[in-house]
């Protein structure tokens, strides 16, 4: 649908062309009450004073440009505003007007396949007005609300006790996503009405329900008769707040994404975190991008937080014409997109984190496995840096707020595999890259990221110098989800893979050890066992670790093929260890044919081909035979 | 509907007429800041004219505004201005920059003001220097080659139309020289369109800007630049202005007349300075070596304003320079430049010395938007595979450089002894090439090629069959013109 939007308005350019300097607005929805006026404006910090019946950080207006804020400080009555728009011209004295609402975002269908900035707002429906540049003070709604959805009404019936979370019905968001409709946390009652089969847009009432007297959340009722509540297909939830679970389960589950280093060495369980530090220029985009088209979560949401505008245009072209392995269908009917890049302002990046975790939530409240990317969390440090100088707060590490760890914390902290209040089981696994200034990663955002994540990978700057992606170092990355895994891993693919992934990392570090060695002296000075150790770790590094992003068939491996391939490269290890202790040079083992087969397995080998690897590894074996057979 | 739309007017021209209200005499002076008490509501980032005692008008805009004071920073400095004498004009409208296709072609100031003596060019529309962000739905995605005629460009750092690819360079190297060789040679292959070149200088030295409008004047496309010039000895702050006006008129040029336009700002170490100036002057807290924290987002502003619009036949390509201080490529402004730009050119002064140019250290520059723009029927089908293996290759050829340094050539292998003779063949006849040399992508390719034909076939991992079948070894045979390149 957004594609066809863009069509037509490329046509219709031309004369549409000297309107890009209006001013297209539209009235806000939402009730208007003054609750302050300006007192100073620093960037995006504004002063207010007057403040009558504000609210901690409820969502505000600013000044006649209606410039989207927060208040996040009140003092007296006194406040300060958090603003997501640029505030050049607003002067002191301007009005603040108050939404009632604490910063929030609307969930329902539509959400899936949209892009949106860090406080939810539809670029595409922004771009649709005409509008190359974001102007100030747009308030479009969220979700379309002219679209509708078909609405199938789940097996309840009236009269029937509803809690919060349960589903009360259904509606095909995607081809491939089935957009539960839930009752929003905090409701719980009698059905009095729920909706026939039909098409309904997000603000139709889908379903009545009574509240019960006694119940918490319906605390200001107390005593009075409870209003009946009307739910429609939309619910609205703050963006600052975890979305309430029955219970945190243990993670046992892996998040496969066909990248062979992070599988195979460092895998990450669904409803895990990680974190990948890496300086410019070493491939973190390009793992976040790799992992949100391959792996196997359901619904994929990806933050720009602070990052490039030409990144997120190249995921909106690639992502709808890439065809997801697993389903068959374009990727972007599992996307959706939260950009709010570098130039745009600085407080919308703070927030931008939260509103796509919040959606995430969302989604793993229907029960689905979701995976969402933060690029950058560097970016979103920097913003609550940036916004606490201009609130002169008094700084810890590096200009840092003191809060920095805390805020880090929260916001790992919502991942989790989880029992939902429906009962179902839902997981939000983050991924979170960070920049760290001068690839130092001993810098405060790093080392307090690390303290609060259970994976880690490291990307090392030599590695892609060499070209050499993904860039993950094997010397500094770790998972702690390894221990967590393994009973599913030996459950599907055997026991040996892990004795393989043992073995291979010991020839890991001891081909580090080795190069030292070799550094100093030159390879020749090394016995041909242990020069082999080297040769296996090079051939590992370029046939495994190595993986293009760009080639049809290596940009993606399935688990089988990464544990045929690990097991491959340990057959030519122990064979040709066997063969240098029978007295064949390590020249004669490095030149047979089938090795370079081996070396170009990934891109020769399709997912669907496991009987090759049997042709290969045959091959591997004869040519040992052969070498035995001649040179003993 | 509401009232707000006339409420928006009324409040509009309210602005407006107090706009013409004076102030006389100000409340207090530091550097570049003007401090103001009890004035009307003055918005931020307002325009402001200071008059000093002589008549003089100073532009300058606000930095803050509260009821009690507004500080006004003066682009031109406040020297020569007294507390008492000084009147003070609050525009109502953030700073504004006539912009029109005549610009080209002229020479202006920091802040758009003519200074070759010509009369100031009648502008089609008023744009705000600062910009907006640009939609990211409204992006096209880069992908057209742009043919530099330096193979360490368009063989390993293809430059694309709409990027922008920074040079981190050192004091001393010629990154002026290669940046007006790309201004000079930027084709796109297969079209005929020239670029149209804005140049931003901030804080650069008199020669230098000479340079480089000699080096336009001789090849004959002065009529396609705009030149502003913000010199070492301009105001400082002038500079946080200069690139701002420049981009403006490069936004124009490409939205609104069709052009592609190159935009060349020198130096970004300058105009990051002068904001940590201003920064430090407004007591504000620093992070790192005393830049302001949001150093990143404010460059981000400048570097995201390139790029091509869908629907729009224009493109801009930003092609910033910086020197590092001392080398150091972990100094926070090549650093936080290097997160935003889409890659990074990377001058090695080891090279230079050697005498090589241009002196592109070869593995820490990358160009990010490489990958869509070569290939089949835009460069060649073997470009993406050979610039990977070059990669690989020579990343190697360092290793050996190092363990030779260490136990001495003829303790390597003989195998390493070829690298070493690729890596020397591959610094002589690829990277290095003459200030007026122009290559063709073709001989670039064959170039590396001829490089690679050096190694033994075994050693080409990232090379398909087909490839090496075609150009391996092949490229000495052809019948082509090396230029320049026989020592």
């Amino acid at each position: 649908m957004q594609y066809s939007t863009i069509e037509r308005r490329k046509e219709c350019k031309k004369e549409q062309k000297p309107n890009r300097n209006d001013e297209v607005r539209q009235t806000p929805s939402m009730e208007e009450r003054i609750v302050g006026t300006v007192q100073r404006v620093n960037g995006p910090v504004v002063g207010a004073k007057g403040i009558t019946n504000a609210v901690m950080l409820e969502m505000v207006r600013v000044g006649e440009m209606r410039i989207v804020g927060e208040i996040i400080k009140i003092k007296g009555s006194t406040a300060i505003v958090q603003v997501y728009e640029d505030t050049t011209g607003i002067s002191p004295g301007e009005n603040i007007y108050g939404s009632g609402m604490p910063m929030s975002v609307e969930l329902g269908p539509g959400l899936i396949g949209t892009i949106y900035d860090g406080i939810q707002r539809p670029l595409e429906s922004i771009y649709a007005m005409s509008q190359e540049y974001i102007e100030r003070g747009i308030n479009l709604p969220s979700l379309a609300r002219d679209k509708t959805w078909d609405f199938i009404p789940a097996s309840v019936s009236t009269g029937t006790i509803v809690r919060e979370g349960e589903i009360i019905g259904t509606c095909q968001e995607t081809s491939q996503i089935l957009h539960k409709i839930l009752v929003p946390p905090g409701i719980e009652g009698t059905l009095t009405y729920i909706a026939e089969e039909g098409s309904y847009t997000v603000t139709d009432v889908i379903a009545k329900v009574l509240p019960k007297v006694s119940n918490a959340a319906g605390g200001a009722s107390k005593g009075a008769a409870p209003e009946e509540k009307e739910l429609t297909m939309m619910q609205t939830w703050a963006i600052r707040k975890a979305r309430p679970t029955a219970e945190r389960l243990p993670l046992g589950k892996p998040l496969v994404s066909g990248q062979r280093v992070i599988d195979t060495l460092f895998p990450l369980a669904k409803g895990g975190t990680v974190v990948i530090p890496g300086g410019f220029g070493t491939g973190k985009t390009m793992i976040q991008h790799a992992i949100a088209k391959w792996c196997d979560a359901d619904i994929i949401v990806y933050i720009g937080c602070g990052e490039r505008g030409n990144e997120m245009t190249d995921v909106l072209t690639e992502f709808p014409k890439l065809i997801d392995p697993r389903t068959g269908q374009s990727l972007m009917n599992r996307t959706i997109l939260i950009a709010n890049t570098s130039n745009m302002p600085v407080s919308a990046r703070e927030a931008s984190i939260y509103t796509g975790v919040t959606l995430a939530e969302y989604y793993r409240d229907q029960g689905y496995d979701v995976a969402v990317m933060a690029d950058s969390t560097s970016r979103w440090a920097e913003a609550l840096r940036e916004l606490s100088g201009r609130m002169e707060e008094m700084p810890a590490e590096e200009g840092f707020p003191a809060y920095l760890p805390t805020r880090i914390a929260e916001f790992y902290e919502r991942a989790g595999y989880m029992r939902l209040l429906s009962g179902e089981e839902g997981s939000v696994s983050i991924i979170g890259a960070v920049s760290p200034p001068g690839g130092d990663f001993s810098e405060p955002v790093t080392q307090h990221t690390r303290r609060f994540v259970r994976c880690f990978w490291g990307l090392d700057r030599q590695l892609a110098n060499a070209r050499h992606y993904p860039a993950i170092s094997w010397l500094e990355s770790y998972s702690e989800y390894m221990e967590d895994l393994l009973p599913w891993w030996e459950q599907k693919l055997g026991f040996q893979r892990e004795k393989d992934r043992t073995e291979m990392m010991e020839l890991l570090h001891r081909e580090v050890r080795l190069q030292q060695v070799v550094k100093l002296v030159g390879p020749d000075a090394l016995p041909d066992s242990q020069r082999f150790i080297i040769e296996v770790c090079t051939v590992f590094k370029n046939a495994f670790l190595q993986q293009n992003a760009f080639d049809d068939i290596d940009r993606y491996s399935t688990l089988e093929k990464q544990t045929r391939m690990l097991a491959l490269i340990l057959l030519y290890w122990r064979r040709g260890q066997d063969a240098i202790k029978k007295g064949i040079t390590i020249v004669r083992v490095r030149k047979m044919r089938a090795l370079q087969d081996v070396i170009k397995m990934k891109f020769t080998i399709g997912n669907d081909q496991m009987e090759l690897f049997d042709k290969l590894e045959a091959r591997l074996e004869r040519g040992f035979d052969q070498l035995e057979s001649l040179y003993v | 509907m509401s009232n707000q739309k006339p409420n928006q007017m009324a409040h509009k021209i309210k602005k407006k007429l107090l706009s013409s209200r004076e102030y006389i005499g100000v409340d207090q002076l530091d550097g570049p800041l003007v401090f103001v008490k009890k004035t009307h509501p003055v918005g931020y980032r307002e325009l402001v004219e200071c008059v000093d005692s002589t008549g003089h008008v100073r532009l300058g805009l606000v930095l803050d505004t509260s009821e009690d004071v507004v500080v006004v920073q003066v682009f031109e400095g406040t020297s020569g201005m007294s507390l008492p004498e000084t009147r003070v004009r609050f525009m109502g409208e953030p700073l504004k920059l006539s912009v029109s296709k005549r610009m080209l072609g002229r020479v202006f100031n920091g802040l758009g003001q003519p200074v070759d003596g010509g009369p100031q060019p009648i502008g089609d529309l008023d744009l705000d220097v600062n910009g907006k962000p640009i939609n990211p739905t409204a992006r096209e995605y880069p992908r057209d080659f742009i043919q530099t005629g330096i193979s360490v460009i368009d063989g390993m750092n293809t430059l694309i139309r709409g990027q922008k690819l920074p040079i981190f360079s050192g004091n001393g190297l010629p990154h002026n020289e290669l940046a007006a060789q790309i201004a000079r040679q930027a084709r796109i292959k297969g079209e005929d369109t020239e670029f149209a070149v804005v140049f931003a200088a901030m804080g650069v030295k008199h020669d230098v800007a000479r340079y480089f409008i000699q080096s336009f004047e001789e090849t004959g496309v002065i009529d396609n630049v705009a030149l502003f010039l913000s010199l070492a000895d301009d105001p400082s702050i002038e500079r946080l202005i200069t690139p701002r006006c420049a981009l403006t008129l490069a936004e124009h040029l490409a939205f609104n007349e069709d052009m592609h336009v190159l935009v060349i700002m020198t130096d970004m170490s300058n105009y990051c300075e002068s904001l940590r100036e201003i920064s430090t002057l407004r007591g504000e807290i620093p992070s790192r070596k005393g830049y302001p924290g949001y150093l990143y987002s404010d460059l981000a502003e400048l570097y995201e304003r390139s790029g091509m619009l869908k629907g729009f036949k224009g493109s801009i390509t930003q092609l910033p320079i910086l020197t590092m201080p001392s080398d150091d490529i972990s100094h926070p402004i090549p650093d936080l430049t290097g997160y935003i730009t889409e890659g990074q050119i990377v001058f090695e002064r080891d090279m230079n010395g050697r005498g090589i140019y241009p002196p592109v250290a070869g593995l820490p520059s990358l160009s990010r938007l490489m990958k869509d723009g070569i290939g089949e029927n835009m460069t060649r089908e073997d470009h993406p595979h050979l610039a990977s293996q070059l990669f690989a290759a020579y990343s190697y050829v360092k290793d050996v450089r190092n363990l030779a340094s260490v136990i001495g050539e003829e303790e390597l292998t003989p195998l390493d002894h070829q690298y070493m003779e690729f890596g020397e063949t591959f610094e002589r006849i690829f990277i290095s090439q003459h200030k007026g040399e122009n290559r063709t992508i073709e001989q670039t390719l064959d170039l590396g090629w001829e490089a690679l034909s050096l190694l033994p076939v075994e050693e080409l991992h990232r090379v398909t069959e087909e490839e090496i079948e075609t150009y391996y070894g092949r490229i000495a045979e052809k019948d082509y013109d090396r230029i320049g390149n026989t020592k």
